[in-house]
Formats: structure tokens, sequence, C-alpha cells
């Protein structure tokens, strides 16, 4: 045997139960910046986790989704449509376009924002009008909120997924230190201090 | 000390662990971000070669110096290689020398979703699979074990959702390394003369041999006995979906794929009642599991062929198949709440040069030969401008072909723009395959139109230096490969440089170009607005003189949008905080209605000559660019 396989991992073996968030939203509004602060959270508070996004085409203004679990012990690192407990959305029709993704009486959490998809702005397809109703109609726990605001109101327009990240939180069972040291040590230093506005306006969100 | 880190980012830290030494690798996803994190550690001479079959030859040879080496590569990528990979099976290696293959189950972002695992087979060659981050770093200083103790290159193989996946990962550290201070000959191992070369195959023959009895008894390979009732043999991301679907099943977990451990898989056939092989796209272990005489009672008959797995989907398919244990809570199949949601395909940034040449293309009705870029995004609506696109480098080729084969125009005919096929390929395209076919096109006497979009970066896989940029992936400065140089001393005497913004120059020099009886490279020349942070500000709409015709939809941009306004009619908006300042939109507005920002209306609009050289040509300026960091 050779000194690296004696290394080999072995299985953990874990319990408790996996949460599933799916994140979803427009290539550059910092969906994978969000995960990763989900990601370190949920490491810091001691679950195993695993988090999957696809890079490459995708992030040309296209739709983009980052799957987080975290619990005992996670195999999967894809989320099953119909399992996710929470989905959070940084944009009003891509929170539409994986709703079904959550499990019965899932939450949604997601940005009043609307962003044309091309087919839209080329003028060959209409925008949805009435998402709020559509959403409700077959998941009722759906929390709207205008994170695009919030972030201006903190001082920073790209601290729009720190908002989303301060909406969701209570939903989440990570300290309010967590977040804090997390948040500080990821985001650009000279945002330090918008990006901590951004989380606190985004928490009084009446998600909970 | 734990960190969570990508399965691409977990194979670079391996490759430091294992003290390679050199890394080689040119961008695709999903493989991109291990060279990129490997950059980070700076006792590694890493490299973007020009194309992966280079990357493959310098691996190669640092390998024959006695160095480790990491080379990596998107599944396409090893076609490339294939050349040097094959026959480095013969000569085998010195230090260690792992390929990293990338598949993209799902073709995420590929034209093919192939599955490389057949490459082992192929080349005769062991192959490894991790199954998440852990693995990822393990297994690979465990590859480069193997590779040294066998004298063979290993192939190393992830999934889109290996690589990209994040999770936990526990770091070790790197050995202290001698200097390599001298090279030893081994000629008769590495020079494959057909005289040496036969005397190696058997040696191949053996060695696989060798890693088979091997396959039963490493730690790559593990049993997990749960319930004897069903059985399951997977490997990587497939592994997880599968424990995750039944948990409480028995599992035989393959980390070595090839060659495969005959005897422990007829032991775990022996414990099960039903056995399982649970593998993304080809029936590969399948296959091989089912020629040693052993009994497969689901695979490919019960899982898809195409497309990548989940959870969900494996408990479905078993679940059908009476098999015990499954996890409930996975089978139920839920549907989107609409179907008819409007998509959001990835789309060419605002402000992006390549807009102008595609809208152009369209007007001109000529076979458009694509490429591999952001650039193959011309295939999309509204352009729709691009109707062939194969792999790196043969917008050329196949352009080339297409023009030897069109009958000649009838004498003192009009020029005919659907008889013209123009190439389009991108500058880091153009570097790693578009090179040798320009050859061939001055060489033979072709007459076929190339545009290079030469936007200074290689953009799609996020914006990595190549031969054009001045910079190495270490960061180093490089010289600028030249492109009409390059072109010229091909023997190609139609070389045209033009400002991609300018749609009446882009117009005039392509029809002026595809009027020449020869072959002229047209080079667009402009860099990434993405890229190199380009910013211009935004244009505007005077909504008296907008009708609401649509004609500047064509160009698009998603900073366009239609809105209705207070008569009922439709107006079209511009979005100043997604607006780039291009002017392609304005460009292509009848009506004068597109305002340049500080103008009211911009002079060159309002003079019905809509260039905006004003606008375009500063960021023309590369050098005084900074590029951005990704």
């Amino acid at each position: 045997m050779s000194s690296a396989e004696q290394g080999a991992p072995q299985s953990a073996t874990g319990s408790g139960p996996t949460t599933n968030l799916l994140i979803s939203g427009v290539g550059g509004q910092g969906v994978v910046l969000a995960s990763y602060v989900l990601s370190q959270a949920a490491m810091a508070e001691g679950y195993d986790v695993k988090q999957s996004e696809v890079h490459g085409m995708s992030q040309r203004g296209g739709s983009v989704t980052s799957h987080l679990r975290f619990g005992g012990k996670v195999w999967s690192p894809l989320i099953t449509p119909g399992t996710a407990d929470i989905l959070l959305s940084f944009e009003a029709l891509e929170a539409l376009r994986y709703v079904h993704w959550l499990r019965p009486g899932g939450l949604v959490v997601y940005n009043t924002l609307r962003v044309n998809p091309s087919p839209v702005a080329a003028g060959l397809a209409e925008y949805p009008a009435d998402i709020d109703e559509r959403i409700k109609a077959a998941w009722p726990r759906v929390h709207a909120v205008d994170a695009n605001a919030l972030a201006e109101e903190a001082g920073s327009v790209k601290s729009v997924n720190v908002v989303m990240l301060g909406a969701v939180s209570c939903t989440l069972p990570f300290a309010a230190e967590t977040w804090e040291t997390i948040i500080r040590r990821v985001v650009p230093p000279k945002t330090v201090d918008a990006n901590m506005r951004a989380f606190d306006l985004g928490k009084r969100s009446p998600v909970c | 000390m734990r960190e969570i880190l990508s399965g691409n980012e977990a194979i670079a830290r391996g490759a430091w662990e294992a003290g390679v030494r050199l890394a080689a690798a040119y961008p695709g996803t999903p493989s991109t971000e291990i060279l990129e994190a490997v950059a980070g550690y700076k006792d590694i001479y890493s490299e973007w070669s020009p194309n992966e079959k280079v990357a493959m030859e310098v691996g190669l040879g640092a390998s024959m110096a006695g160095a480790r080496a990491l080379v990596c590569m998107k599944h396409v990528g090893v076609n490339v290689a294939a050349d040097p990979l094959f026959t480095a099976s013969y000569t085998g290696v010195k230090g260690g020398l792992v390929l990293v293959t990338a598949d993209d189950p799902a073709m995420h972002s590929s034209q093919n979703e192939q599955d490389n695992r057949n490459y082992a087979k192929f080349a005769k060659l062991p192959l490894v699979e991790p199954a998440d981050s852990a693995e990822a770093k393990d297994f690979l200083k465990i590859a480069f074990e193997l590779s040294e103790r066998f004298d063979t290159p290993v192939l190393f193989r992830t999934t889109t959702r290996i690589a990209h996946s994040k999770s936990l990962v526990e770091l070790g550290d790197r050995p202290a390394l001698a200097p390599i201070t001298i090279f030893e000959k081994a000629t008769d191992k590495y020079t494959m003369l057909p005289s040496n070369a036969i005397k190696r195959h058997p040696i191949v023959e053996q060695r696989l041999l060798d890693l088979a009895e091997y396959a039963e008894t490493t730690l790559l390979n593990q049993v997990d006995m749960g319930d004897s009732r069903v059985g399951i043999i997977a490997s990587g991301a497939a592994y997880q979906y599968a424990r995750e679907a039944f948990s409480q099943a028995s599992f035989l977990k393959l980390g070595l794929t090839y060659p495969l451990p005959a005897g422990l898989i007829a032991d775990f056939r022996e414990s099960v009642e039903k056995l399982y092989v649970v593998e993304e796209l080809d029936p590969f272990l399948e296959e091989l599991i089912e020629l040693m005489g052993i009994r497969v009672d689901g695979g490919k008959d019960m899982l898809p062929l195409c497309g990548e797995f989940d959870p969900g989907l494996i408990a479905r398919a078993l679940a059908a198949d009476d098999a015990p244990g499954v996890n409930t809570d996975l089978i139920p199949v839920p549907r989107p709440v609409d179907d008819d949601l409007p998509n959001r395909p990835p789309t060419l940034c605002p402000g992006c040069s390549h807009r102008g040449v595609f809208t152009v293309l369209k007007k001109l009705k000529v076979f458009v030969s694509g490429d591999i870029g952001c650039y193959t995004l011309g295939a999309l609506p509204p352009f729709e401008a691009m109707n062939s696109c194969v792999c790196m480098g043969a917008s050329i080729s196949i352009a080339h072909g297409m023009g030897q084969v069109m009958a000649p125009p009838a004498e003192g005919a009009k020029l005919d723009l659907r008889t013209k096929s123009v190439a389009v390929i991108g500058d880091s395209t153009f570097f790693h395959s578009g090179l040798t076919p320009l050859l061939d096109i001055a060489y033979n006497g072709g007459r076929t139109l190339t545009i290079i979009l030469d936007n200074r970066t290689t953009g799609m896989t996020g914006g990595q230096e190549n031969p054009g940029t001045g910079k190495t992936l270490m960061g180093r400065p490089a010289p600028v490969a030249d492109i009409p140089t390059i072109c010229r001393g091909f023997g190609i005497n139609r070389v045209i440089e033009i400002d991609p913004l300018d749609m009446t120059e882009v117009e005039r020099v392509l029809r002026e170009e595809l009027a020449a009886n020869e072959a002229s490279v047209v080079i667009a020349k402009s860099p990434c607005v993405l890229e190199y942070k380009i910013k211009r500000e935004p244009w505007s709409v005077d909504a008296d003189l907008c009708n609401g015709c649509k004609r500047c939809l064509q160009a698009g941009c998603i900073a366009l949008s239609l809105i209705n306004d207070a008569e009922g009619g439709r107006k079209v908006r511009i979005l100043a905080d997604q607006c780039n300042g291009c002017g392609i939109c304005a460009q292509l507005c009848r009506f004068e209605a597109i305002v340049a920002p500080g103008a009211a209306p911009a002079p060159g609009v309002a003079s019905g000559s809509p260039a905006p050289p004003a606008v375009a040509s500063a960021p023309g300026d590369i050098a005084a660019g900074e590029k951005g960091a990704s």
C-alpha cells in the first residue's frame, strides 16, 4: 500500500437531515459569491456541505443556478427537483422558472427585480406579468424583496446578493457572528461596510 | 486544516501536495479552474499551452526529465492530445504523468458529450475517477504514485459535477524536492522507431495485467456492504447520486475504473441479490463486467445513455424494477409552474465587439462556418448568422473545403453571396487550431474569407491569457503574437484590420473581400469589454423619433427593451445600467432615434453616416487598457 493511499478518505457517517437551498439568478448577479458565503457558513457551523454550480456558457447573461446542501452527511452535490427546502432567487422570472424544484411547502424568497432575457430584449417573447400570483398559486410561502432598492440604500448596487442573504438568514441555523465573519472576509475590503449594511437591511425583510 | 474546495481547486492542491513541478493545459470548461488554481502555487511552473496536444507533449517532456507533471483539458481536448497520449502509453514515464480529462455530461458548455473513459481502454491506460473534492485531491496523489510504479501515464477523469462542485477537503503539505540537474537518456524507451515500439507493446499489455491485479486490493475501490438485496456498482458523481437514492444498499464504489478488478466484482455479485451498474453516458463499466461473464441485473436498460443523472432519476429508474430501500422523497417528478416562460440563454454582453460583425453577416446571407468561443452565440436569434460549428479551428478548414467544391460563377455573372463560405474564428481559437488550416488555404490556393474576431482574450472560458495577450498564466510578460504578420507570412496577400463596431466599414470591407478572387483575412480587432473592464457611456432613445419598428432589436442586446408608451404604442428603451455604448443599435436605427451620450442627437447619427468613431476608437487602444482579473 502506498503512503498516499493510507490517507485516502473514508466515508463519513454523520447523521441529521440535509437542508437543500437552491439559488437562482442571472449571470453577473453574484450567485456564486452568495453560494460561497453560504457554504463557508455551513462549514463554520460544523455541517457537512456540498455546493454545485455550472461555469462557462451560462455566465454570459444566462440563467444561473447554484445548489447548496448541508447537514450530517451529504452525498449528492445536486438537489433533486421537488426536494428543495428554500429557493432564493435574485430575479423574479428566475424564481418562477425554478419554483417547482421546491418540496411541497417549501419557501421562496425572491428579488422583485426584472431583467429582460435576450428573447424579450429582441422582441421575440414577453416578460411574464403576474409572477408573484403564479408562484403563490403553487407555493404559498413567498417573500418578495426589493433587493436592488435595499442594496442602493446600503450604498452599493452590487450588494444585492448580500441583501438576499440577509433576507433568508433567519431561516438558516447560522449564528449572527458566523455571517458577519464570513461576509467581512469574502467581500472586497472597500465594500465591507456597505455589504454589512446590505445584510442588515435584508435581515429586516419579514421572511420569518 | 479543512477548506471547501471545488474539484478543480482540489486537483490543483493535490498536484502541489504531490510535488508536481510542471502543469500545462488549454482552457476548456469544466477543466479551466485547475490551472488557474495551480498558478497560485508559485513553486509549480504552469502554462497555458496554445492547445491540448502541445500541453500533453510539454507534460510528457517534463516527465521524461524526471518531474511529476499534470496536464488538464476538457473531454474534447483529449481528442486533440490523443496523438501524443497513445504513444506516451508506450514510452511510459519517468516522473509521474497524469492527464485530467474533464467530461461534460449534459453538455453545459460543450459541443458533444463523449465519454472519455473509453480512452483508457483504447490507449491502454489506468483510469482514476474521484467522487468529490476530497477524493479529487487524495486520488490525484495516488495517481502519481500509480504512474511511477507502473511506468504509465494515468488518466484522471472528472465530470462537470465533480469539477465544479465544492466540498470539504483536508489539506496536506508539499514534500521537499531535489532539483533536476541532468537529462538522463533512455533512448530505447523514448524513441518510438518501429524497432523500439515493437518491444514496448508487450510491456504495455503486461502492465494492464499488473494493474488489474492491483485493482483487486487498492483502496481506490471500496466495498461498503449494507442491505444485501441491492448491490450498486458506481463511480464519480453517479456514486453520490446512487448513494442518495439508496443510502442503505450495498455499494462497490470504484475509484480505479480501468482496468477493473474481476475478482472483487465477482465476489460483490455473489454477496447481493440484484446487481445494478449506475453510470452516466456509455455502458463502459457494464460492458466490461458482462464481458467477465458476470451478470448485471440493471444498467443501461434502465438508465439513460444521454445527459447527466441526479438522485431522483436513479431512484425512479431502480424503484421501477422494485429495488427495495429507495428514498421515496426523490420519486415524484415535479412539473414547472409554466412551461412557456421565455428562455434566458447566454448572450453576447452589451458592448461586445462581436455584435456588429454578426449583424452584418446575417444581412450578407453568406454561409458562416463558425468556431468555438463566445462568438458561437452568433448562431442564436436574433443573429442566426452561423451555419456550422464543429470543433476548434474547423471554421477555416470547413469553409475552405466548401469553397473548393462550389461551382465557379458563370462568366460575367453578378456575385451571388449565397455561393460564399466565410470562416469566423476567435483569436485564442486561431492560435489553438486555426494556424494550420489557414496555411492550407494559402498553400492550396483557397479563396476563402476568414474573419478573425480578435478580442485579445480567451473569452468564453473566463478570460484566460493566450499568445496574443502579452502575458502568461504565471503573470509574466510575453511577446504578442502578431496575427497580420502570421497571415502574411503564410502567403495570404489580403490582410485587413477593421473596427468591428463600425458597421458601415465592416460591411464595406466584407463585401470587397468576398468579391476578391483570392484568400483573404479580415481581423476584427476590439478588446473584450468584460475582461478589459471597458465601460462606455450609455446611449439613449429619443422617444419622439422612435416609432417602435424594432429594427434596433436585431442587435440582440439585453440593454434594449420594448415598453408601452402613453398612447398604447410601443417604444424602445435603453437601460442605462446595462448599455455599454457600442452604438450598434444606433447604426441599425433608420430614424436617428438612438442618441449618443452627451449629444442630442450625435453628429454621426444625425448625418446619416452612423459610424461611432469617437466611441469605438477609445477602447481600441489596447495597450492603454488594463486587463481585469477575473
